[in-house]
């Protein structure tokens, strides 16, 4: 039993070309937490865990998994380790279980234990009602929990999974949460990437903030949102004419940060120290105050894009379209 | 990594191809049929017209070069299916597990030799309704078998490396289009002695045409050919011919998969 963190990694860089990927990446993740790495696209995410998962190999920097240097000891970190893609390594053809019983077999478990280990798991992800139905009829997020499976065959100590529920329905997110909880009820540690806020709020014990190979920020997600600004109050105005006056009256009522979007009419209030609901009511009396009615009003979670712009003053480094939705409330 | 342990896993890769074809039987049932029809082809259709140099009854002839030609078709449906995997989400799994890395072509080099092994009984049995008759001994008719499942064995690892090499549908499509050329371009319908003379001596040299004329030997059917190293030694080079194929592309097709990116 070793007392190191299972992942540890300090200073790491990977250059593709002209592009750092990895630009000087330092981690901790404590044992049996979950850890989430969060950025946009091409924020370095990936090449951090393909690089901690010794798919790609390192410039600079040292890390160590579970106690194995990932530069020297590649096949004692590739079996402490369980790695889950972004898309689906699964046999379409064959049934759930007897995808995880060849697998199992392929790892060298014997054929009963290989069946022993499958049928846990299938319990394990809630998975046993569709075990004997081919993988082509399953949902998205069923794929994706069976996948999960097939990375916790070699009861690995730690399981890196790459942007869990990108792609996936409402439904197919909630299963694939629920059963990251699972996995980490099991003892095994998580890290995970993902471009949502909300998934790195709802899993988490700790969220590193990534942009450009870089950390910019991290902490617990309480932390992270008070340091980011808070909950943000939305005032959606009926037009953008004489949206700089009402911007002018809130921030004269609050003491978070004010953004105004012309084009779209919108307002957004970081509610910052003083909480949501204080915000909320200051920012409806000051507009009621100045005679404006909003088309709406509300409370919500900053967004990945509001805690870029919070962190780097500028938007997230992909087109904003991706992020601006939110994609995932 | 040890042999056994490569063994191992290729026999839980080729389980794993047999049940693909249990869960979707029409590819090699396919197969099987399309041989079928192309036996009653140029047995009925065509076989008629055809006089044999050396003399002989020509469905005799055809039989054993049907059987090898059955063989050299069967790389087509192997690399199809080596094709259409390496693109899927599986492969992945499989290059990231602690596996050897024949495993998963050995694999399906199994899976294809048990459905080759069906197709040619159910060839035989075809070729045995209709008149053909294996007029050699047990042994020498069990050599003949042996010898056609080596070819295919053989033409095997040449169709793992261009569906691991060829991945898109043009690169498949142009082999299943030369196929036809290169199977006909042997002794399976004509003798080589009766094609023009360089023609005649590409066909000598197809592998195929070694496969045939061992068999047409060992069955003690007609042989076509009055001379030349296949009518003079056509087990040897039937032998060798294989082991050549052989050497050459499975390192090939073992490093085209280690090579793969997914």
């Amino acid at each position: 039993m070793t007392l190191a963190p299972p992942l540890e990694a300090r200073g790491l860089r990977k250059r593709y070309g002209d592009t750092h990927a990895l630009d000087g990446f330092d981690l901790t993740v404590a044992a049996g937490s979950v850890h989430a790495l969060l950025g946009p696209n091409g924020a370095g995410k990936s090449t951090a865990v393909h690089t901690l998962a010794t798919l790609t190999r390192i410039d600079e920097g040292e890390a160590r998994v579970a106690g194995f240097d990932v530069a020297t000891q590649h096949a004692q970190v590739r079996a402490a380790i369980g790695l889950v893609g972004q898309s689906a390594a699964l046999d379409e053809i064959l049934h759930g279980r007897e995808n995880l019983v060849m697998f199992a077999r392929l790892h060298g478990l014997g054929t009963f234990a290989a069946r022993t280990r499958a049928d846990e798991l299938l319990e394990a992800l809630d998975l046993a009602d569709a075990a004997d139905r081919k993988v082509s009829t399953y949902s998205g997020g069923m794929r994706r929990r069976l996948d999960i499976a097939a990375g916790l065959i070699t009861r690995p100590a730690v399981l890196f999974l790459d942007e869990p529920t990108t792609g996936l329905d409402p439904r197919g997110r909630a299963d694939v949460w629920d059963a990251v909880r699972r996995v980490v009820a099991l003892g095994t540690t998580v890290l995970l990437t993902t471009q949502y806020l909300d998934e790195a709020d709802r899993l988490a014990d700790r969220i590193t903030v990534m942009d450009a190979g870089r950390v910019i920020a991290e902490g617990t997600p309480a932390e992270l949102k008070s340091r980011l600004g808070g909950d943000r109050v939305l005032v959606v105005l009926p037009t953008a004419t004489g949206s700089a006056a009402a911007k002018v009256a809130v921030a004269a009522a609050v003491s978070g940060e004010v953004r105004l979007d012309e084009e779209r009419a919108e307002i957004v209030v970081e509610a910052g120290a003083e909480g949501g609901t204080a915000a909320l009511l200051a920012v409806v009396r000051a507009l009621d105050a100045a005679g404006i009615t909003p088309t709406q009003v509300q409370l919500r979670e900053p967004t990945l894009d509001e805690v870029f712009l919070h962190l780097t003053d500028r938007p997230t480094t992909t087109d904003r379209t991706a992020t601006a939705d939110g994609g995932h409330r | 990594m040890n042999t056994t342990s490569a063994l191992r896993q290729s026999w839980i890769i080729m389980l794993r191809d047999l049940k693909h074809w249990q869960r979707e039987p029409w590819t090699p049932l396919f197969g099987i049929a399309f041989t079928i029809m192309l036996l009653l082809v140029f047995g009925y259709l065509l076989g008629g017209s055809i006089e044999l140099p050396g003399g002989g009854d020509y469905l005799s002839y055809l039989m054993p070069g049907m059987f090898a030609l059955a063989m050299m078709f069967g790389l087509e449906g192997t690399m199809t299916a080596i094709a259409n995997d390496s693109k899927k989400g599986v492969t992945h799994r499989f290059r990231s597990l602690p596996i050897s890395s024949v495993a998963v072509p050995l694999g399906r080099a199994g899976a294809d030799l048990a459905n080759s092994t069906v197709e040619l009984l159910v060839l035989m049995a075809g070729g045995l309704l209709i008149g053909w008759r294996a007029g050699g001994s047990w042994s020498e008719s069990l050599l003949a078998v042996g010898l056609l499942l080596w070819l295919r064995f053989a033409l095997l690892w040449l169709g793992i490396f261009l569906g691991l090499v060829l991945r898109g549908e043009g690169g498949v499509m142009a082999v299943q289009i030369l196929v036809w050329p290169i199977g006909f371009l042997s002794s399976v319908f004509v003798s080589p002695q009766d094609m023009p003379a360089w023609l005649g001596f590409l066909a000598q040299w197809n592998p195929v045409s070694a496969t045939a004329a061992a068999c047409r030997e060992l069955f003690g059917n007609p042989a076509g050919i009055t001379d030349g190293i296949l009518a003079d030694h056509p087990v040897a080079v039937a032998l060798v011919w294989p082991l050549v194929l052989a050497a050459v592309f499975v390192p090939l097709s073992a490093r085209a998969y280690r090579r793969l990116s997914v």
